[in-house]
């Protein structure tokens, strides 16, 4: 009796101890989640009438939205932009300042710096090159006689720009986890296949990239994070134009939400985010945690 | 005569480097060159911009320009003010968070627990919409308080908190109940000292998000006397108001300053923290 009494002040403590955490995370997090699913199904009231319950109606809209496409469409193409790139340049990064280098500290230091900055201070930058007179790369491509080209109003060019920004940003971020991954593979492998004469090519196919692939997963996943959470730069660099050639899923919902005050429509967007964050969620928790159990 | 040969063999390597050093000494280049870019074009008259000259003057007008242009000063403090206060209120929050999954028989933990790891994925500014809503509702809009309190039960924090205090071994805990402690002494005398290095690690990469932070406080905030830097740089330097490039430079850089110098003198830290932190 004396011990369940005990064990029961153990749960209220405990309780209480969750209790800030738990209030924070309901008001900040599951609240406005189930809310902006409630609110995809209705319409705003106009002036002061309640909201009008519309069933999918707002889902509707969304397949037959132009814009909604071509801005779901520009967000798989940054991801496949931005992804595999910055992957395999974090992975050369890595390899890079892994292995014997003259100053091997300051180029590490080169790779990583921009990683600490602010997006919008990494867009600021970038303006300089890009931007159509006075940017760098045309008068660079001027100097060489060539035509300027228009980095981000030109709607061929413009996403494509955005990405090498983001690329040059999160790559010395993705190299960090892939240094640490190789400097805990063990150095005897390397001796071994030295000895049978392996070549440098084969035993990074063979060997270091098998086992860097749980670091390649775990990167991965960040990345496609990043690739719906991350729109800073947009309000710098292009505002989502032109013509909605840059606009991603957030930023979208930004516009939808305080531009042009469809927060039901917003909503709606904000639904399918959701659902997109909800696989990478599901990804993590099966495949790259099968073997971690936190216990 | 052999030794000549040597140290000349020697010289001979460093002056013809490998292809791969070359590689990636340029890539080192490519990377840094952007924000050196920046420097550049805030130490030098605009006329400057795109005329590389070693000997064109130096100038700290942009400096002075940035900060007569815009109230930097404020934003700093505004900055300052929401870093200081979302990392202690996290580490306050997410530490009882952390405890209470550690060693707390609390029922439905598990289930509890994943629901919090949930939030790794569902951040504050990808609700802004309904986020908005309910800071407008607690009457936090352009406040501090508002671009903070929703990261402060932060997910990650609990998470890493909850794995250190996992592996502090229980009989610790003993030994101090023995001389009398209570559960709040435990924590404090125990268990926290000895997470210091998850604290250090989360604490930086705290920080450098929060200072970093740009969607959520514009959203959010209306005022200068809430905006942080980021914010208030990402209006001061819209293309659209047509500042001069030379003084957004500087503005860029003093935005970016602290931070930026934290990070060269500690950087090993800084990495390890990311390292440490790699979930978030």
């Amino acid at each position: 009796m004396l011990i369940h009494n005990a064990d029961r002040r153990m749960q209220i403590y405990g309780a209480l101890l969750l209790l800030p955490a738990a209030v924070l995370l309901g008001t900040f997090a599951y609240l406005p989640t189930v809310a902006t699913l409630i609110n995809s199904f209705f319409l705003p009231g106009f002036r002061g009438a309640p909201p009008e319950f519309v069933g999918l109606e707002n889902y509707a809209m969304l397949v037959e939205d132009a814009t909604f496409w071509k801005v779901a469409r520009n967000n798989l193409l940054y991801a496949l932009g931005t992804i595999p790139t910055s992957i395999a340049l974090a992975l050369g990064m890595a390899l890079f300042v892994n292995a014997r280098l003259p100053g091997r500290g300051l180029v590490r230091m080169a790779y990583f710096t921009p990683t600490i900055l602010p997006m919008i201070a990494a867009a600021n930058i970038w303006m300089f090159f890009y931007a159509p007179q006075i940017g760098l790369f045309n008068k660079l491509l001027g100097a060489l006689g060539l035509s300027g080209v228009n980095w981000l109003g030109d709607p061929g060019v413009a996403l494509t720009s955005v990405i090498v920004m983001t690329v040059w940003k999160e790559a010395g971020f993705f190299m960090i986890f892939y240094l640490a991954a190789l400097q805990s593979i063990p150095p005897e492998l390397k001796e071994a296949s030295d000895l049978e004469g392996t070549s440098r090519w084969s035993f990074f196919w063979r060997v270091t990239f098998p086992l860097l692939m749980p670091t390649t997963l775990f990167v991965l996943i960040n990345a496609l994070i990043n690739a719906v959470r991350v729109v800073d730069h947009l309000f710098i660099l292009t505002k989502g134009g032109p013509n909605n050639a840059t606009n991603l899923l957030l930023y979208y919902v930004y516009e939808n939400a305080f531009s042009f005050f469809d927060r039901t429509y917003a909503a709606t967007i904000t639904v399918v985010i959701l659902l997109v964050l909800a696989v990478v969620a599901t990804l993590k928790f099966t495949v790259l945690d099968r073997r971690t159990h936190y216990q | 005569m052999n030794q000549a040969i040597s140290t000349h063999r020697g010289r001979l390597a460093w002056r013809v480097p490998s292809l791969e050093t070359t590689a990636a000494w340029l890539l080192a280049i490519v990377w840094i060159f952007p924000l050196v870019y920046a420097v550049w074009a805030a130490f030098h008259p605009p006329a400057y911009m795109v005329r590389f000259d070693l000997l064109a003057p130096l100038t700290l007008d942009n400096f002075s320009d940035a900060w007569v242009q815009a109230p930097f000063a404020r934003y700093y403090l505004n900055t300052f003010l929401l870093v200081t206060g979302v990392v202690l209120a996290q580490f306050v929050v997410c530490t009882l968070a952390g405890f209470a999954f550690a060693r707390f028989p609390v029922p439905g933990r598990d289930v509890l627990f994943m629901l919090v790891l949930i939030q790794l994925f569902v951040f504050p500014e990808v609700l802004i919409v309904e986020n908005y809503r309910i800071a407008s509702g607690l009457g936090l809009v352009d406040t501090i308080t508002g671009i903070g309190l929703p990261y402060v039960a932060s997910a990650f924090g609990i998470f890493l908190l909850r794995q250190t205090f996992k592996t502090i071994p229980r009989e610790l805990e003993e030994a101090a109940r023995v001389e009398g402690c209570g559960w709040m002494a435990i924590l404090l005398k125990v268990y926290v000292p000895l997470a210091k290095p998850t604290y250090l690690a989360y604490g930086l990469v705290s920080i450098s998000h929060h200072w970093n932070n740009f969607l959520w406080p514009l959203v959010v905030t209306n005022s200068v006397d809430s905006r942080p830097l980021t914010v208030g740089l990402g209006i001061f330097s819209a293309p659209e108001t047509g500042v001069n490039w030379a003084t957004v430079s500087a503005a860029t850089l003093l935005s970016i300053a602290p931070l930026l110098v934290a990070f060269l003198l500690f950087q090993r830290q800084f990495v390890q923290s990311f390292l440490r932190a790699g979930i978030r």
